[in-house]
């Protein structure tokens, strides 16, 4: 049994291992973009439109979008780093070392979406450091802010994993980001409080998952939120359980991988 | 061949194996076979048979649809992890990452093998001087010739040394000086340690010069399952390549015996086995032909393969 554990701890190591050094030896395509991408939006929405715009939910402007931004750029690369790299690994037939190898489906998992959550934590510190340049920024809850991280990208990367399974062309692993992601980020509170909204998209928007992640690490870093810590919390967890239990499903039955 | 004393039961075996494919094609229509520990086996069979299928069913890169499979006495849907443990496979196409370092590559596959990575650095080098890939190890695997990139797969299929070796068509595009130095290196690996390999190939010369046992595979089914030189005594005739003393370019035909023309010079002919040389010699004589040479054509398991697949 000891045998076991340590033969696949070290499987997995390989994989989480193996897929740091990939994001890091192609960093100018992986973590460099999300430093240019959001130092322009913090020139443009956070200095220039946000000096008009003034206080929203009681804080500056700037202030106010920073942990959106954040946490956007963690989701995004958490996702796409998992979706791009498994479904290269599809694509080249190298996941076929993966399948011929002694390894349980949950250490392929693993290796995988911690590979991606490295990712998207490694480009949430970056945009943080972007993010200085321009304003200070509070930590209110250090346990709640980074938990609120872990468990979106988490989230997300498993969202990529799920996509990579699917996907049979390249254009099929960015239809996701496209279609879904982006805008369900752009309308998950990143640029703007709830409050504004009218009733029904209100209520529309409370079916976003994004909201409840961006107002959760809003929370940890500065202590508001337009929803509620239980809900953001049971949330990320409902839906990180169906995403694991479906990718397990799906890795058994060897989709998209195993004819 | 002490090693493999601590497994039981034969290296691999098969029964009542059927692939079903989604779109309903029936890759195969529930096979038996066994392989023997210590076996040099051959599977054979022209495209599309099953040969690929059978091999990724075993391997773990193809969902079977009935029937078992064992290696070593493991079955693969009760102790998968073991039986994985103890099988190296080498695949047809390369699939590997086209952007990762030659020794990267060997060490990421040991490690999946839960070799820690200081064993895994060593067990490369070991496999990568042994193939002649030392010198490229910190080469990126796309910019190694094709006859490389077969010889790396070789290695890292190696690398957390297995005791069955599959190899599907390893030798395919490789030039005939490197093919022999990977026959040189394949026996050893079989005689010395005791390997078990099994191999797909085209080359039928290959082979019959390689394997002790045979299984020919047509349409997803087993039509042969014998040794070598069983199934190569089933041959009746033989064709023998006879060079002449001039060139005919009118290329005369015979009533008695039917002539392959090769070029004005050389002529194939099929005969009974057993047919005494000293005959034909008066035969060719008599029909005006001056023979300078009479020696066999080694294409004995390619006639024979021909046949099968046809019937």
């Amino acid at each position: 049994m000891l045998l076991f554990i340590q033969t696949h701890r070290v499987a997995f190591f390989t994989i989480l291992l193996k897929e740091i050094r990939r994001f890091m030896r192609i960093w100018t395509q992986t973590l460099l973009p999300p430093a240019i991408t959001m130092t322009l939006y913090f020139i443009i929405f956070g200095s220039l439109i946000g000096s008009r715009i003034g206080e929203m939910s009681g804080i500056s402007y700037m202030a106010f979008i920073t942990p959106g931004l954040i946490m956007m750029s963690v989701i995004n690369n958490a996702y796409s780093n998992v979706s791009s790299s498994f479904f290269s690994n599809k694509f080249q037939r190298s996941v076929e070392e993966l399948l011929v190898a002694p390894l349980p489906n949950s250490v392929i998992l693993w290796g995988f979406v911690l590979g991606g959550v490295a990712r998207g934590l490694i480009t949430g510190v970056i945009v943080t450091l972007v993010a200085l340049l321009f304003t200070d920024i509070a930590v209110f809850n250090f346990w709640i802010l980074s938990s609120i991280v872990f468990l979106s990208s988490v989230l997300f990367s498993l969202a990529g994993f799920i996509n990579a399974l699917y996907a049979n062309k390249f254009d099929d692993v960015s239809i996701v980001p496209t279609f879904l992601l982006t805008p369900l980020s752009y309308l998950g509170g990143v640029f703007f409080s709830t409050d504004l909204l009218p009733d029904g998209w209100r209520i529309i928007s409370e079916f976003n998952p994004i909201l409840y992640m961006v107002n959760g690490f809003r929370y940890g870093m500065l202590g508001v939120s337009d929803v509620s810590l239980t809900a953001c919390y049971a949330i990320l967890i409902s839906i990180i359980s169906i995403l694991f239990l479906l990718s397990m499903r799906l890795l058994k039955s060897g989709k998209g991988i195993r004819p | 061949m002490s090693l493999l004393s601590e497994y039981s039961g034969p290296a691999l075996s098969i029964s009542g194996l059927k692939k079903v494919y989604d779109n309903g094609h029936v890759a195969l229509k529930g096979i038996n076979l066994e392989v023997s520990q210590g076996d040099f086996f051959a599977l054979l069979g022209p495209n599309g048979a099953g040969k690929s299928t059978t091999l990724g069913i075993v391997s773990g890169l193809v969902n079977k649809t009935e029937g078992k499979v064992s290696l070593f006495g493991k079955d693969i849907d009760g102790d998968i992890y073991g039986a994985k443990r103890l099988l190296g496979v080498v695949p047809q196409e390369f699939n590997f990452n086209q952007f990762e370092k030659v020794q990267d590559i060997v060490v990421t596959q040991a490690g999946y093998y839960g070799i820690p990575v200081k064993k895994a650095r060593v067990l490369s080098e070991k496999y990568l001087k042994a193939l002649g890939l030392w010198e490229k190890r910190g080469v990126p695997s796309r910019m190694l010739s094709g006859g490389m990139k077969r010889r790396l797969m070789i290695a890292r299929a190696l690398v957390h040394e297995p005791k069955l070796l599959i190899l599907d068509e390893p030798t395919a595009g490789v030039d005939i000086e490197l093919r022999q130095s990977m026959w040189v290196y394949l026996q050893a690996l079989n005689e010395e340690l005791g390997t078990t390999i099994i191999l797909t190939t085209h080359y039928l010369e290959e082979a019959e010069s390689l394997c002790n046992n045979i299984a020919i595979i047509n349409e997803g089914d087993i039509v042969k399952n014998t040794s070598m030189r069983e199934l190569l005594q089933e041959l009746h005739k033989q064709t023998l390549l006879v060079e002449l003393t001039r060139d005919y370019p009118e290329r005369p035909c015979m009533e008695s015996l039917e002539l392959v023309w090769q070029d004005d010079h050389c002529f194939e002919v099929a005969v009974e086995k057993g047919t005494a040389i000293n005959d034909l010699f008066e035969v060719f004589n008599k029909a005006g032909i001056s023979v300078s040479g009479i020696g066999p054509k080694s294409n004995r398991l390619e006639t024979l393969f021909v046949d099968m697949v046809r019937k």
